[in-house]
Formats: C-alpha cells, sequence, structure tokens
C-alpha cells in the first residue's frame, strides 16, 4: 500500500515538475519533424516514379533509423529518471523523513519504480504508436507489428530504468546516470560486435559480447523492436541476397529475440529491482 | 519506558559516531538530548528510528527494538534536514505523510489544527518549494505532530526559526507533552533545553557525560537578598532554608542551599518578621555553566579543546 503511494507520489511528481509535458511536447515536436521528412521524400520519390513496393521499404528502413532514435531518447529518459529516484532524495533528506514513517525501504524503491516504469512505459507506447501512425498516414506504410515494436522499445527503457534505480541506491544521481548511458551504448555496441563477429566466426568476441548481452540485455530488447517494425517482405529479400551476412547489420532483424531471453529479461529486471531493495535496505541512511 | 538504550554504538569507517549511549526517557516527560556539533545526536535518533544501524549494543523504542515498523506508527520526526517534496503543498505534505504514517484521518478537521498549530494555516495551499527554511521547519514540525504520536523526536527544531518562531515551538512543546506525548529534543541550543526541557543528558564525542533531572544536574540553588530592619534573631531564623552568610557592606543577605520554590518562603519569612525587601536575585548555575564545566572538563582530560 505505501509503494503505491509512493508511485502515486512519483508519478504525480513528473506532471508537477512540468518533466511529462516537456517530454509529451518534445515527442510531437520529433513526431512532426520526422513526418514532415517522411512526407516530403515519399512526395519526392512518387514524383520520380518511384513504386509503392520502393516508397514501402524505404519507409520501413527509415521507422527503424527513427525508432533507433527513439530508442535513445527513452533510454536517456529512463537512465535521468531513474539515477535521481532515490539518491536525490536520500541527498536532500525527502527519503529520511518518509523513511521514519513506518513504511519498509523496499516500499520507497518499489514505489518509485512502479511509478517511473508507468510513466516510461506509457511514454514509448504512446511516442511509438504515435510515430507509427504519422509516418503510416503520409507514407501509407505500416509495420507488421506496430505494438510489438512499442513494446520492445518500453522493455528496453524499463531494463534501463530499473538499472539506473539500482545504482541510485549508492551513487549520487549524476554519477548513476552517468553510468547507465555509458552501459547502454556499450551494450548496443556489444549487440554489433556480436553479430560482426559471428559473420567473422570470432568465438572469444562472440562469447564475450553475447554474455554482456545478458548482462544488460537492453540490446537484445532493441533487437525485439526492430523485428516489430521489419517488414516480412524486407526480410525474405534481405536473407536471401546476403544470407547470414545480413544479420551483421545492426538495423535488420530477422527474427524476434528468442523466448527464453525476453523471460530472462523479465527475471533481470526483478533481480536488479530486488537488489537495489537489498542495497538501500544495507545502508545507513 | 518511551526509550531505553544500552550501550548503544555506531563506527562509520574508522570514526566512532556513538560510543556507548545508556539512556531512558520515561512516558510524558520532554527529554533534552544536549552536545556540540558531531557530538553525536544526529546519529543517536538514525539508531532510535532505524534509519542506521547500531555497531553494538542496542535498545528499545516504546518497547520494541529499535526501527521497528510497527512501533514507528506512534512515533514523529522531525529531522535535522527538514527537506519535503517542494513540488507539494504545505497540506499535501501532511496527506502524504498521513497516508505514510498508516492511514490517519487526512480530512481538512483533522490537518487544519495542526497547519494552524505550527502557523501555517494560511500557507497550506502554497508549494513548499516558495517557503522558508523557517516555514518548512515549522511544516518539518507539523509533520512530526501528525496523528498526535506517543513519541516526538525533534532534531535541532528551531535551528531556521527566529526569536518567535522558538517561543512558539516551545509552547508547542508544552502543549504536545501536557497532551501526554514524550518529546525527545535534540539540540544544542542551551536555553531552549533549559525553558522546556524535564530531564536532559549531555553528551560529547559520542558518550554521555551526565544526564538526570534538570534540577539535580544544575545542583543547588542559593539566592542573595538586600533587606533591612531585619532583626539579628529573625536572622537567624533564616537558617533553617539553607546555609547563611553574614551581610555584606551593601546589605546584601546570601543564603545557600535553598530551592528554587522554597525562595517566596524566605521573602515571606524577613517580611513577616519586620524586615524591608529591596530586591531578590535567585542565583543558580545555569544549564550552560554546567554544560562548559562538562564539555571543558572532558576536553582537558583528552588533552584537546572543546569543540
Amino acid at each position: 500500500m505505501a509503494a503505491l503511494t509512493i508511485a502515486g507520489l512519483t508519478i504525480a511528481e513528473i506532471f508537477r515538475r512540468r518533466i511529462a509535458w516537456i517530454l509529451l511536447g518534445l515527442t510531437l515536436a520529433s513526431v512532426l519533424l520526422t513526418t514532415w521528412g517522411v512526407d516530403r521524400l515519399v512526395s519526392t520519390g512518387r514524383g520520380h516514379g518511384v513504386t509503392d513496393l520502393e516508397v514501402y521499404v524505404a519507409t520501413s528502413q527509415i521507422l527503424i533509423l527513427v525508432a533507433f532514435m527513439f530508442s535513445f531518447v527513452l533510454a536517456m529518459t529512463a537512465a535521468f529518471l531513474g539515477a535521481p529516484a532515490i539518491a536525490a532524495d536520500l541527498e536532500s533528506g525527502v527519503a529520511q523523513a518518509m523513511l521514519a514513517r513506518p513504511i519498509r525501504r523496499s516500499d520507497l524503491v518499489v514505489g518509485r519504480w512502479l511509478g517511473l516504469a508507468a510513466v516510461v512505459i506509457a511514454y514509448a507506447l504512446a511516442s511509438g504508436l504515435l510515430e507509427i501512425v504519422a509516418i503510416g498516414f503520409v507514407s501509407g506504410y505500416y509495420p507488421p507489428q506496430p505494438f510489438l515494436a512499442s513494446g520492445f522499445l518500453a522493455a528496453q527503457a524499463v531494463v534501463l530504468l530499473t538499472f539506473a534505480l539500482l545504482l541510485s541506491t549508492r551513487l549520487p544521481a549524476i554519477a548513476a546516470g552517468a553510468i547507465c548511458v555509458v552501459l547502454f551504448g556499450l551494450g548496443w555496441m556489444a549487440g554489433v560486435f556480436a553479430v560482426v563477429g559471428r559473420f567473422f566466426d570470432a568465438g572469444p568476441l562472440v562469447t564475450a559480447s553475447e554474455a554482456s548481452r545478458w548482462l544488460l540485455p537492453s540490446d537484445g530488447l532493441w533487437r525485439g523492436a526492430i523485428y516489430g517494425l521489419e517488414p516480412p517482405a524486407v526480410i525474405f529479400v534481405t536473407l536471401g541476397r546476403a544470407g547470414p551476412a545480413a544479420a551483421a547489420n545492426p538495423f535488420f532483424a530477422a527474427a524476434p529475440p528468442p523466448t527464453e531471453f525476453v523471460a530472462w529479461s523479465a527475471v533481470w529486471v526483478v533481480i536488479v529491482l530486488g537488489l537495489a531493495v537489498i542495497s538501500l535496505r544495507r545502508r545507513d541512511l | 519506558m518511551i526509550i531505553d538504550t544500552q550501550g548503544l554504538a555506531k563506527r562509520y569507517g574508522r570514526t566512532d559516531a556513538l560510543v556507548d549511549l545508556t539512556m531512558r526517557v520515561e512516558p510524558g516527560e520532554v527529554f533534552g538530548f544536549l552536545g556540540p556539533n558531531g557530538a553525536g545526536k544526529t546519529t543517536a535518533v538514525k539508531l532510535l528510528l532505524g534509519l542506521a544501524r547500531p555497531s553494538g549494543g542496542g535498545g528499545s523504542v516504546l518497547d520494541a527494538p529499535l526501527g521497528d515498523r510497527v512501533a514507528r506508527r506512534r512515533v514523529g520526526y522531525l529531522p535535522e534536514l527538514f527537506r519535503y517534496q517542494p513540488w507539494l503543498r504545505a497540506r499535501e505534505v501532511l496527506e502524504l505523510h498521513a497516508r505514510l504514517a498508516g492511514g490517519l484521518d487526512r480530512s481538512p478537521a483533522a490537518l487544519d489544527p495542526i497547519l494552524d498549530e505550527v502557523g501555517l494555516l494560511d500557507r497550506a495551499a502554497d508549494a513548499v518549494g516558495g517557503f522558508s527554511k523557517g516555514m518548512q521547519q515549522r511544516l518539518g514540525l507539523g509533520v512530526a505532530l501528525l496523528g498526535s504520536p506517543a513519541l516526538v523526536i525533534l532534531d535541532e527544531p528551531t535551528s531556521a526559526l527566529d526569536p518567535v518562531g522558538r517561543a512558539d515551538v516551545r509552547a508547542i512543546i508544552r502543549r504536545a507533552r501536557d497532551a501526554g506525548t514524550t518529546v525527545f529534543l535534540n539540540s544544542h541550543l542551551l536555553t531552549e533545553v533549559e525553558r522546556v526541557c524535564d530531564r536532559v543528558a549531555i553528551v560529547d564525542r559520542g558518550r554521555v557525560l551526565a544526564s538526570g533531572r534538570l534540577d539535580d544536574l544544575l545542583g543547588e540553588g542559593s539566592v542573595r537578598i538586600r533587606a533591612s530592619d531585619l532583626p539579628n534573631d529573625a536572622r537567624a531564623g533564616l537558617a533553617r532554608f539553607g546555609r547563611l552568610a553574614p551581610t555584606d557592606d551593601d546589605g546584601w543577605l546570601s543564603i545557600a542551599g535553598v530551592q528554587p520554590d522554597a525562595i517566596p518562603d524566605v521573602v515571606a519569612a524577613i517580611v513577616a518578621a519586620g524586615g524591608r525587601v529591596h530586591a531578590v536575585d535567585p542565583g543558580r548555575a545555569t544549564l550552560e555553566d554546567r554544560y562548559f564545566e562538562l564539555i571543558t572538563g572532558r576536553a582537558e582530560a583528552t588533552g584537546e579543546t572543546p569543540g
């Protein structure tokens, strides 16, 4: 019950401090600009006799790049919402006043996580689907699995949010946010190394990269978002032409992440959240 | 017993914040916890509330182990760092803490008297971020008083207040005590403690140097009276109030060992014997005298200057 109170407090804070409105404004601006760009490209292409199929293929790849931008924005948002969630309250003394009440420290961590996860998921789904609908409106192209793609984007953000929250129980907010962003970038690069390394049969590189993907599953989930946006025709043609080499493209996914990986990601979130609870519980305030 | 600690200790790395805290706080009293900066006062409060874990010793609060979650339902706390969500309104801060305290009444009928008590009723709808430090401290005091707790722990409750605010806080503490609340007052302001506390403990460098009732700590009182026309036999009769010293050249009569509440009786006896009283000067060691005596004595014993 106290966790729900803190979750509600967290959501209220995001709205009262205008964070939600700023994110919403930036998202609308991004959607408008990218949609305008796609509209110009499609209009120009059609003026030069480009076929509908070519427009769909081009738009699908642009949409994946736009999704990549959104995944980056979401990662930053998750990191910079999660990083101060506990640390700033501890530094200011706000947390001490609340934790002197008859609540558990886990209520603070779980409450913070619930509130932030709700905001991040809502933001990911809303911004992702809005972008898809807007681009579909001007180009006529709609990806095959928009909800799956937006869901994976949201899941990736939740992973980073949870990791930032863990760091926030021990580190100052700025340090926690910076570490989270760097590891997000490294995770993405590890994913690229893994697929390229597999193509070149670089065993140790692939093993290390795969291990990092399981240690921080953000990049694996990003691959799921790409898969949800990739038209089956592109998958078929790309695999037919490039074969296994197609997998080396960091913006291409021929298959969704394995079920066990998705399940592991959920377990990973629970484990990291548990570690955050233990970390705060063992800390002197 | 409201608070009972035995040999409570806390070590941060290689620093002993609290060495051997043994104290008892009785129900319904205002207990002053006095000491210089860095004496371990806030550390002791954090141990009592379970915000930090003791390195040694133990104790109880409201007959439950230190930090017990259920016992904390009946404890109000004003932290030394009194910070509340700046984006919340004053009333919302109280509502939040009423929820966290386990479902206390959050209606205006319950919260308005508290806001009024701490002088913030007309600012109840204002965001805390726009409050001065003093107003935030008043709000913190209101948060601590929510739900009429059995124990209120106030950590330096007047540090941001002006003299009027300090007087208000003293009045609030007295009213809380009269309502049956035990108050644990953590402070380095001697006059504040002296004015409201029933018992005090003086701590320095994590150790209790002295504790007890204020009267006991301050030692025996005395009185100097400037009187005239006092017959010699009546003068001798005043010896029953204490140790009588000869009248000095200015006509001052000194009696040592007089308790403060016996001073009116001394004056009445002089008047009844035909004497005329021109001035009365109750003399007593102040808490400040005693405090410096203890802190300086300890510093000299350890070869350091008092901090």
